[in-house]
């Protein structure tokens, strides 16, 4: 057990390489600090469906599941243990803010690391993007990389 | 859901039959199927609504009220014991986290509503106002309650019957249990009981599910653009369906279960804004409707007219019994199938202790039912089976009467409501009407298109032509579903008492805890 955790929040895209790349850099100044990979898939409980989308929905979580592993989780956690890192990748459905805090409590991290989106659309302005519900909400130090 | 409907509404589809067929051999050609159907099915459509001897009490509805009244007292009063568990399940409290991404309890339950919230609450109801008076809503509501109880009987035996699949997707509803529950039990008649409940099935996702819903969003858009060719309505639904439910475009349907529950939340805040407004008058309105519960305030058939009304509203209204929930739910992802039955309990009570009760309200307080200030007496039509309203109305146009008093502008929003709830109801019966197919041929891309393309096709039938026989037989599938589904439900109720006292005593114990988040 390495002595200290850092969550890095991956989106799949550029802003999610750019706080992996930040927070390897970071655990290798701490020195004995393990990296948590987190990506979320988007999913409300809460949202409508229509029956036929129940009765894929298991089927399709798998599917997603798998999708995200291969596509991001496996290279981003080879590209950090080739490295020389501790790492572990987490692949979850849910809310990206929500499952980000919940991990760092999980595995008592000492900060969140996530790459910054730019705020776009209707929805980013009325709700606020995800980084900024997490620094708002997070129970640990949030690092925001631009 | 409901024959009784296609007379107060229908009025408006017969007028704008002319206009539909302009060809007159083709009125012909319906007269002539019209003719045919009846012929052929009159007896059975008879047998399902035929009345009890020396009353105008359909036995079905009665078959209805009796099973939820049993299954209320077999399992305890179910619906009050686990009310506030249900609502708890519903906000997630008891969901495992690792299965963030597998069906909610919330979204079984909205699936499932979406396919019960319809016409029934908004045009069914001013007709069980109209003819039965306000006191029918008191039979309605407790009806209601009743009716909570053989959803929570046939929700959990749906998700305990299911059968999941090795590619991950479930099936599940009345034909799952029937066959495998009686089995489980050593009861014959499994396999055959599912048989008849499937074909009945299909009849009322064609008829109930589809060409009635059809039929009534082209009067209600008809009535607000003005006439036109139904068949035209017709086409455009079943592209819009088509699309759905063929061609897979799932944004149409994400678009439609999205703003369906919007206009349902819109119809309860505007029938809550009415009554606020007109706060005075509730405690006058719920007088009127206790007192007229036990004396019918001078309506047709008095305290037994409203009773009847009030129950046939309600049995109508959230299809407790009739199986169909059974299939929406049971794609929850739970270990216990009791918390989709607790959880299924919530059904009712919002489709008719709720909505049902808020449209009830309104058309009280509105004053579109005419009374005789002197007597405090309803004044009822000349040929007096209902009760005079304003502007003579019924059905959905009495509902949008009595909004309209409150709010000018509701009608055009009413109308939307309707053929998106119409909408909505359609691709949620498609679904059930597919299941049944699907167990009685077989799974396979050929059988299911071919079912999906003749449901697609009787939307246009449904809204082009006036086939009361077509529709009558229909509805009275659905109400067939019925007798087979609470014959099984009677057979298989031990197994659920079985299952709700071990759940019940493991979430006592502690054993089941909520998870914390």
């Amino acid at each position: 057990m390495s002595k200290a955790t850092i969550i890095v929040g991956l989106d799949g895209g550029e802003a999610g390489n750019r706080a992996l790349t930040f927070a390897c850099g970071q655990a290798k100044l701490i020195g004995d600090c393990a990296l948590k990979l987190v990506y979320v898939i988007e999913w409300s409980p809460f949202s409508f469906q229509t029956s036929e989308e129940n009765e894929q929905r298991h089927k399709r979580r798998e599917e997603e599941l798998s999708q995200a592993r291969t596509r991001i989780m496996d290279p981003a956690v080879k590209e950090v243990t080739d490295s020389g890192l501790a790492v572990e990748g987490i692949v979850r459905h849910g809310d990206v803010a929500d499952i980000l805090d919940d991990m760092a409590k999980k595995h008592s991290a000492q900060q969140i690391v996530v790459g910054r989106v730019g705020l776009r659309g209707l929805k980013e302005r009325m709700f606020g993007g995800v980084t900024g519900r997490l620094a708002v909400a997070s129970s640990v130090p949030v690092t925001i990389i631009p | 859901m409901n024959k009784f409907l296609t007379t107060g509404l229908g009025a408006a589809a017969a007028s704008a039959l002319p206009a539909i067929v302009s060809a007159q051999e083709a009125v012909g050609m319906d007269q002539r199927i019209n003719e045919i159907f009846a012929a052929s099915t009159g007896w059975f459509v008879n047998l399902i609504f035929m009345s009890l001897p020396g009353t105008n009490f359909p036995w079905i509805v009665l078959w209805l009220v009796v099973a939820a009244s049993v299954f209320t007292i077999y399992f305890g009063f179910i619906q009050i014991k686990a009310f506030a568990h249900a609502i708890s399940l519903v906000k997630g409290d008891y969901s495992d986290p690792n299965d963030a991404g597998e069906v909610s309890h919330f979204q079984a339950l909205t699936t499932a509503l979406s396919g019960t919230v319809g016409l029934g609450n908004i045009a069914g109801v001013a007709v069980a106002v109209g003819i039965g008076g306000p006191g029918a809503t008191f039979w309605m509501i407790l009806a209601g309650l009743l009716g909570m109880a053989s959803k929570f009987t046939e929700c959990t035996l749906g998700v305990k019957y299911r059968n999941e699949y090795p590619d991950g997707t479930v099936s599940g509803g009345p034909m799952y249990y029937m066959t495998k529950g009686f089995k489980e039990r050593g009861l014959p008649l499994g396999g055959f009981l599912a048989i008849v409940f499937s074909i009945f099935t299909i009849g009322g996702a064609l008829g109930g599910g589809n060409m009635f819903q059809a039929n009534q969003a082209h009067a209600q858009i008809s009535g607000i653009v003005g006439n036109y060719p139904g068949w035209l309505t017709g086409i455009i639904f079943a592209a819009v369906v088509f699309a759905v439910i063929v061609g897979g475009i799932k944004s149409i349907a994400q678009v439609t279960e999205k703003v369906v529950p919007f206009m349902g939340i819109l119809y309860v805040a505007a029938a809550l804004v009415i009554l606020i407004v007109e706060y005075d008058k509730i405690g006058w309105a719920f007088g009127q409707i206790f007192e007229g519960a036990f004396t019918g305030l001078g309506v047709a058939g008095g305290f037994v007219g409203a009773l009847i009304q009030g129950f046939k509203r309600a049995a109508f209204s959230n299809e407790a019994g009739v199986g169909s929930a059974a299939i929406a739910h049971s794609a929850v992802r739970t270990k216990e199938p009791v918390t989709e039955g607790v959880v299924s309990l919530l059904e009712p009570f919002i489709d008719t202790v709720v909505i049902c009760t808020m449209t009830a309200l309104v058309i009280t307080i509105s004053g579109v039912l005419l009374m005789d200030p002197a007597t405090g007496q309803f004044i009822l039509n000349e040929a007096g089976t209902s009760i005079q309203t304003v502007d003579g109305s019924s059905g959905v146009q009495l509902t949008s009467a009595a909004f309209a008093v409150g709010f000018s502008w509701f009608p055009y929003v009413l109308a939307v409501a309707v053929v998106l709830f119409a909408f909505s109801t359609m691709i949620s019966w498609s679904y059930y009407g597919l299941k049944a197919w699907t167990y009685l041929f077989g799974e396979g891309k050929t059988k299911e298109i071919i079912f999906k393309l003749i449901f697609c096709f009787f939307i246009i039938v449904g809204a082009a032509a006036d086939l009361g026989a077509v529709i009558d037989f229909s509805d009275a599938m659905i109400f067939a579903m019925a007798v087979v589904n609470i014959t099984a439900l009677y057979c298989l109720m031990p197994i659920v008492k079985r299952e709700m006292n071990s759940y019940f005593s493991r979430l006592k114990s502690g054993e089941l805890k909520k998870f914390v988040k």
